[in-house]
């Protein structure tokens, strides 16, 4: 077996980063307060000032700090994400977190010991594609879409020099990240362009007699009676109907917990499992953050006798989107 | 009205159809009035009423009779054998390719063949597009969420730069707008995607899926979430002729295709088209919110009727 992979954690702000370091987490990650990161929602992320102070506080502990810059620079004037890297490099972080292929350009020439990783939004599915951005850029990890199952994840590791990460626990798209534009369809802005998803600002909650009506831009997402719980119109999410059935076309409200084949992503060589949620608040990174660090070490100590423990699944439910959990695409049954 | 300065093309039929419908339809597109037909599976690994080798045939037989001709890659490329279908049509010898990820694009570009950054390939700006032509992109379809005054000023520094790159916007039909591991289709009728019986066939311009007051909002097409409203830029071709466009390209729907690039082709000819009567995948409302910088799923201006 392989080293243990990295535990990546999710910082949208400064005590979120300190709390992750505080809880086991081998590297955070983090973005700055604009639209070149793909959480760029209102009070979240860094100013230059928290950035240093965070990168001081996880450095001094033997910790990485992760900036993504990874939404698309934006037509002629992307002067902004080429700022931001070179804050980023200026700053001294570990790796800078890109999906543009032209800022990976910019920041594999401008700082050529900058370390560049992949970021999910930048739609690697394959090998070819990671090993394009690996010849091209220098891009020595890369984020895989949540998309492939544990065995395609393995197949990818085996054709590529680049270590690969992937997603361990959080809200889960659906969707292969960088290649959803239904937000944009329905608001205006999307991940890709925003760095958002279904913005809060489009999000309005109508009582209809007893039911309650959750709207995206004015298109009902979904619709809850008297005892359901609401969730956040997050539009993927929503309850629809086709050809008479309502249901969750899509998917349902739900978290991605990979806890019960964290035995077979060691085994295949995952150099980090990240932890979405940067929008979550310390509470939750805390929660996760710890359970997965337990779980990590309790791996690496015994692979062959892992068994996930009923507590750290009813840590992980507690912070779960709707209060659900699945293996998501590393399982064939979810697809 | 002039002539516009615009090429027509068909995109590739994202819709899963019979064999003998794919070929009855690219029998009679090759008499329609356009300039490149794409074709191919661009959405699922699992369609394969015709296969790999059928549809190199079929685009080569088309190049033979005169037809230029390009070969659509698959969107989403995950396993071996996704990988195994894109280098064969990659390496088809004859035809240019049209990328749709950037594993397709190592593909091409390592083996020098020229190629399409299709409308997925996320080119946001200048830098990234000139770094695409670079590897080999002869021609680009921006993102389908990009406006109006974006592509417009990208355009404009394209030209200062000397970017020698045709662009090919995406002017007809319902939008691609997500892909996914799940399918939607297989979903519904509670299958696994691995044994979904192929209930795509069933749904010719896809499966409407509507909001729990019945409105529709997108469509369901196997792995992939369009819209259900019906992109329509056929009152913006002057502007988008203007703006240094170089190509507009109809998506192909179940039936009345032939009207659209008829349609289509008159108004580039300098015709003034009446758009309201024209056939829509499954009488979708006519959107072009994303051209003037809006959510995508806003109608067409008041002075045309959105909805049949």
């Amino acid at each position: 077996m392989s080293t243990l992979p990295e535990l990546v954690c999710p910082a949208g702000s400064l005590p979120a980063l300190k709390t992750a370091i505080d809880h086991g987490a081998d590297a955070v990650y983090m973005g700055l307060k604009n639209e070149t990161n793909a959480r760029n929602f209102a009070g979240l992320n860094f100013d230059e000032k928290s950035a240093a102070a965070g990168i001081r506080y996880a450095h001094d502990k033997g910790r990485k700090v992760l900036m993504a810059i990874n939404t698309f620079a934006q037509g002629v004037d992307i002067s902004r994400w080429q700022r931001a890297v070179d804050q980023a490099a200026d700053l001294g972080v570990d790796a800078v977190i890109l999906a543009d292929i032209g800022l990976m350009d910019y920041a594999c020439r401008r700082h050529p010991r900058l370390r560049l990783h992949m970021s999910v939004q930048g739609s690697a599915t394959n090998y070819e594609a990671v090993n394009l951005a690996r010849e091209r850029f220098g891009v020595v990890r890369a984020v895989l879409p949540r998309v492939l199952t544990v065995d395609q994840v393995r197949h990818v590791i085996e054709h590529t020099d680049v270590e690969i990460e992937v997603f361990g626990f959080g809200s889960l798209c659906v969707m292969v990240e960088g290649r959803c534009l239904l937000s944009s369809y329905a608001t205006g802005e999307s991940p890709n362009t925003h760095g958002v998803c279904s913005p809060a600002k489009f999000v309005r909650w109508e009582q209809e007699g007893a039911a309650t009506a959750s709207r995206l831009n004015g298109i009902l997402i979904d619709r809850y009676g008297a005892g359901e719980a609401a969730g956040y119109p997050t539009l993927c999410k929503g309850r629809f109907d086709v050809e008479g059935d309502t249901y969750y076309a899509l998917e349902e409200p739900t978290s991605l917990n990979v806890l019960e084949v964290l035995p077979s992503l060691l085994e295949i060589g995952v150099a980090a499992i990240k932890v979405e949620g940067r929008q979550r608040s310390p509470a939750y990174v805390a929660q996760v953050t710890q359970t997965l660090r337990a779980a990590l070490d309790e791996a690496a100590r015994n692979p062959q006798r892992f068994s996930v423990k009923p507590a750290w699944q009813a840590a992980l439910a507690k912070v779960a989107e709707g209060q659900q959990q699945t293996l998501g695409a590393y399982s064939r049954p979810w697809k | 009205m002039s002539a516009l300065n615009l090429k027509l093309t068909l995109g590739p039929a994202l819709f899963f159809w019979p064999r003998e419908t794919v070929y009855a339809f690219y029998e009679e597109a090759a008499t329609w009035p356009l300039d490149t037909i794409y074709l191919g599976e661009a959405v699922c690994s699992r369609r394969q009423q015709l296969r790999t080798a059928d549809w190199i045939d079929l685009a080569h037989r088309l190049a033979d009779a005169g037809h230029d001709v390009v070969l659509s890659c698959q969107a989403l490329t995950e396993s071996e054998s996704d990988l195994k279908r894109l280098r064969r049509v990659v390496g088809n010898g004859r035809v240019r390719v049209e990328t749709n990820d950037l594993g397709a694009v190592h593909l091409a570009s390592s083996a020098g063949v020229p190629f399409v950054a299709g409308c997925h390939s996320n080119i946001y700006n200048v830098d990234t597009l000139a770094l695409m032509a670079s590897m080999g992109a002869v021609s680009w379809v921006p993102p389908i969420e990009m406006d109006r005054d974006t592509l417009a000023a990208i355009l404009a520094e394209c030209r200062a730069r000397a970017l020698p790159l045709e662009t090919e916007l995406f002017a007809w039909g319902r939008l691609p707008l997500a892909l996914s591991a799940r399918c939607f289709t297989a979903r519904h009728y509670n299958l696994k995607k691995d044994d979904c019986q192929f209930k795509c066939l069933e749904h010719a311009d896809g499966a409407r899926l509507s909001t729990r007051e019945g409105k529709g909002f997108l469509t369901v097409n196997g792995i992939q979430t369009m819209s259900d409203g019906c992109h329509a830029l056929l009152p913006h071709l002057t502007d988008i002729a203007a703006i240094g466009v170089s190509a507009v390209r109809v998506s192909p729907q179940a039936t009345g295709t032939a009207e659209v690039v008829a349609a289509f082709r008159r108004a580039i000819a300098g015709d003034v088209v009446e758009m309201d009567s024209l056939p829509r995948p499954d009488g979708a409302c006519l959107v072009d919110g994303y051209w003037r910088g809006e959510a995508g799923i806003n109608p067409i201006g008041e002075h045309h009727h959105a909805c049949a």
